[in-house]
Order: C-alpha cells, then structure tokens, then sequence
C-alpha cells in the first residue's frame, strides 16, 4: 500500500501516539482489503458511544486517545446511552451514568462534535454527492450513500475514529465507483407507510444481506421512507447501498443502471415481516418513535395521530437535539408534553440500559428497532404504523 | 512432524505456545467471555475452553465491531491469546489486535494447525510442530 510522507510520519509515531495508533489501524484494514492508497475524507460520524456497549475497555481506549489525539475532520456522535440533559428522569442507573459522562468527555477531548445522534445529516453533518467520508452506524452509512450519494464504507466505531484521526481511510469498497452499480433489482409494490418501507427493507436485507439493490416500482418515498428503507436494509443484512429508480442521486444522474437479476417482493411478504414483529402482550411498557431519530416532519405526524388525546404510558420520541429545537421553535414540543409525549435526545432505545429502566414489551414503527430490541435487549415488540402507534399509546 | 506456512502480517509479532484450533468462525462480542477468556458461544466447538495464552486458530472472526474492544479488554486483563492466526482476517480481529498488541497473521491454511501442535511465529512465517 502506498503511503504519503505524511501518512508515514503519522505511522512513526512523529504526530503522537493517537495519530499513529489511528495509521496502524488504517494501513492494517488498508492491507486486508487490498487498497492500493488512502483517500483523505470530509468526515466521520463515529458509533461505539453507549458504555452499554463499549464497557471499561472501550473507555480506557478512548481516554489513551484522547491525551494527544484531536480529529482532523469535521466529526460527529452516535448516540449515548441516556438524555445527557434528563437522565435522571429517565431512570437511568447512577452508577451507568458516571461512566458514560466519561465517555462523553474523552470524545469531546478528541474534538469531536457531542452531535449524539444516529442521523448526522438532519444535525449538521450534511455531505454532499461524491464526498469520500468514514462513518460508522450503518443507517446513517446507508443514508449518505444512497440518498445523498457521498461515498463511505461501512465502518465499525474504532476504524471510523481512526479515520477520523488520521484524516483518511483506506480507499477501497464504496468508495470506488466499480463497487457501487446494483447487483440485484428488486420489483416492490408501491407503498406508503414508514413503517412498511422499514419492513420491505428488513426483508430485502436478510435475503440479499451483501447485496446493492436497486428498487423499481417504490413510486416516490419521501427522505424519511428513504431512511426507514435505509435502516431496514442496514439491520436485516450488510447492505450499506441502495438505488431507488427515478429517485435517489447516482440512478437519477446514470439512468441506465440495472441489475442482471431481478426478484420480486409482494404486499403479502411485507405482511409477514410485520407479523412476525408481533409478540403477544396487551399493553406496550413504552411507546416510541425515532429509529433512526426523528425528523420534524416524523414528530408532526405522531402529534397529528394523538388527535390532541393524552397518552397513557411512556410515550418517547427520540431525536437529535437540532430536531428537537426545531421542534421547540415550532411550539411542537410544547404540544407534545401537554399530551404527555416527551421528547428524548442523545439516546435510543437500543443502546440506552432500557430493562434497567423497568421496561419489558415496546412498540415502534422501526424495524431495526424492533429486530434489536427483541434480540439484543430482550424485549418483546409490536411493529406498527404512526396510526397504529399513537393508538396504542392512548389506549 | 514440522510444517512451515507463510502469511501476512496484520501485527508483527514473534512469539511461541500451543495451538488452540477451529474450523468455526468467533464472535468476540458475546462469543466469549472477557471475565474468564472462555469460549462462551452456545454450540461452538470450542465451547468452553480458555484462549488464554494460546496461540488461538481460527478461519475467521464475527459479529459485532464491538469485538475489538472485548480483545483489548482480555489483553489488559492478562486473558488475551498470545497470538492470533486467521485464514481471512476481518476489520473486527485487525483493529483488535493493533489496539490490544497481540500478534497476528492472516492468509494461513488454518486447516493444517491443530490444537495441541506447538507453534512458533515470527512475523509473517508460522512453524507447526507436532509430537
């Protein structure tokens, strides 16, 4: 692999201890993915921020970084496992939270921006089309590549820092225009629910988990169906790129893209995904909204379903605090707490300590969070429309 | 008997110990326990066993990026393998390995080592031997 002068000298150690650690990751994954050079990005989003998941290790880690590391690029956060402003409220062990705060120090001692959020391009972090980046969290991986047709593989939490780092990733993947035509095109029926998108591309994924499918019949979804599409395909399989004929950048610039195979999904499948994300419990401990979190137009949509009626059980929005704020300008959020809604922002529920918090049976509207939260955190879960949902959290 | 098989280096390293060897994949996050450094994942062949200071032989790793961390997590523990040797590497064991610092190689016929052999590694050439 070849290296600059300067990637070399960071390899040395002549930047410190960060950047070099950053180099050896980089020229490692470099190696094993064959890349002849790096690319130099304009920016990370980095995950791996829960002490749910990155635990003691993970934290020390970063504090050895952080003595003389700082990022290179613009850089942003997933999210944390709590509301760093209403923890406390949100029931959230004290013990869990002193060590997340550490966390939350070490990325900010890096120079990372505390975005805290799974969708950076509604926070600030908006590339543009052709933008060589590295970002972990694959439904904001998805979402750069395919709705705004930036260019970035799919990292995990330690190889997007150190691109961050460094500045650069090994050029390899997504970012080579032979490794981003469609492989398979997939004939879906029109839809129109966020939730049935989220289903169709959980679906897909688990089929076709390495696949860049191309969608021809999807009619016109708007960004949040795109990210809900995203997100599906992100957690039912490894896709980290989709094509949506007619809308999304790179088809509509290069019409004739196409796939030799071509498979078709019908409504009836789709029905079986949502079915099959239908455990059985009358009343849901927590009623939520926001995987990935929420745009303004998502949260107008629940509030409009609430047809102005009080909720009767934890009933959470999650998004960033740039949407919510938005959310606040508009009066929205105000309406939402007379309801008893609440908005809640720098976490999730998949990497939030959510049975600490007492809560056993969700329902979303999110596919990957209902895949994750049955697996990973032991929940049962309902999979349902905005509709369905605000019902749910009324009765 | 002795065989010697040349790889790539993913961290240099010369070390020597017993091979523990498997035709499965591993799952660091979840597939094995960073309190004892045993092999935890329900069904796995090596289901069980203790990595520690072994020379640990596998095709390749799985699962979540968040693997990388349970290996630095054995190595600041004094439960990490003494090295690592793969068929394919994959990001998860490569960023693993550099930020634990336990050697590495990759693109070795994993097949041909097995458990109970001594192996001595010296950067990118692996020596087998079998009594």
């Amino acid at each position: 692999m070849y290296l600059t002068r300067e990637e070399e000298r960071m390899l040395k150690g002549e930047y410190g201890y960060a950047a070099q650690k950053a180099m050896e990751i980089l020229v490692a994954l470099g190696k094993i993915y064959e890349a002849d050079r790096m690319i130099e990005i304009k920016s990370a989003q980095i995950s791996g921020v829960s002490y749910k998941n990155i635990g003691e290790e993970g934290l020390e880690f970063l504090l050895e970084l952080a003595e003389d590391g700082r990022v290179r690029v613009p850089t942003t956060l997933n999210p944390c496992g709590m509301d760093l402003e209403n923890w406390r409220k949100m029931e959230v062990p004290e013990d869990f939270a002193d060590k997340q705060l550490k966390v939350i120090e070490a990325y900010r001692k890096l120079g990372i921006k505390l975005t805290l959020t799974c969708t950076p391009y509604l926070a600030g972090n908006l590339p543009r089309f052709g933008d060589h980046l590295a970002w972990s969290e694959s439904s904001a991986v998805i979402y750069a590549n395919s709705v705004i047709g930036a260019r970035t593989n799919r990292e995990g939490g330690p190889s997007a820092l150190a691109a961050a780092i460094a500045g650069r990733t090994p050029l390899h993947g997504l970012h080579l225009s032979e490794n981003r035509a469609p492989t398979i095109e997939i004939l879906a029926p029109e839809l129109r629910e966020e939730y049935e998108f989220a289903a169709l591309g959980f679906l897909v994924g688990k089929r076709f988990g390495d696949s860049v499918p191309l969608f021809r019949g999807l009619g016109a979804p708007s960004r949040d169906h795109l990210k809900a599409l995203g997100a599906g395909l992100a957690s039912g399989g490894g896709v980290a790129l989709f094509h949506v004929e007619g809308v999304t950048p790179e088809i509509v610039r290069d019409p004739g893209l196409a796939a030799d195979e071509r498979v078709e999904i019908e409504l009836r499948e789709l029905r079986e995904v949502i079915e099959e994300f239908s455990d059985d419990f009358e009343e849901p401990d927590l009623v939520f909204i926001g995987c990935p979190h929420a745009s303004i137009e998502e949260i107008t949509a629940f509030y409009e379903a609430l047809r102005g009626r009080r909720v009767k059980r934890r009933t959470w929005i999650f998004a960033s605090r740039a949407v919510r704020d938005q959310a606040e300008s508009l009066g929205l959020k105000r309406k939402l707490e007379e309801l008893g809604a609440e908005i809640i922002c720098d976490t999730c529920p998949i990497v939030a300590p959510i049975r600490s918090m007492g809560i056993r049976s969700v329902a979303t509207n999110s596919a990957k969070a209902a895949y994750f939260s049955r697996n990973l955190n032991k929940l049962k879960v309902k999979l349902e429309s905005i509709e369905e949902l605000a019902e749910e959290a009324v009765k | 008997m002795k065989i010697k098989l040349e790889g790539r280096v993913i961290r240099y390293g010369e070390v020597e110990g017993e091979a523990l060897a498997t035709r499965q994949p591993i799952s660091f996050y979840g597939g094995v326990d960073p309190e004892t450094g045993r092999i935890i994942e329900r069904g796995h062949e090596l289901e069980g066993e203790s990595i520690t200071d072994k020379i640990l032989v596998f095709p390749y790793g799985k699962g979540s990026t968040v693997g990388s961390y349970i290996l630095l997590r054995l190595k600041k523990r004094g439960l990490a393998p003494k090295a690592i040797i793969n068929k394919r590497c994959e990001p998860i064991i490569a960023v693993g390995v550099i930020i634990a610092d336990i050697p590495a190689v990759d693109m070795i016929d994993t097949d041909k080592i097995s458990t109970g052999d001594l192996v001595k590694i010296t950067g990118s050439v692996v020596e087998v031997s079998r009594t």
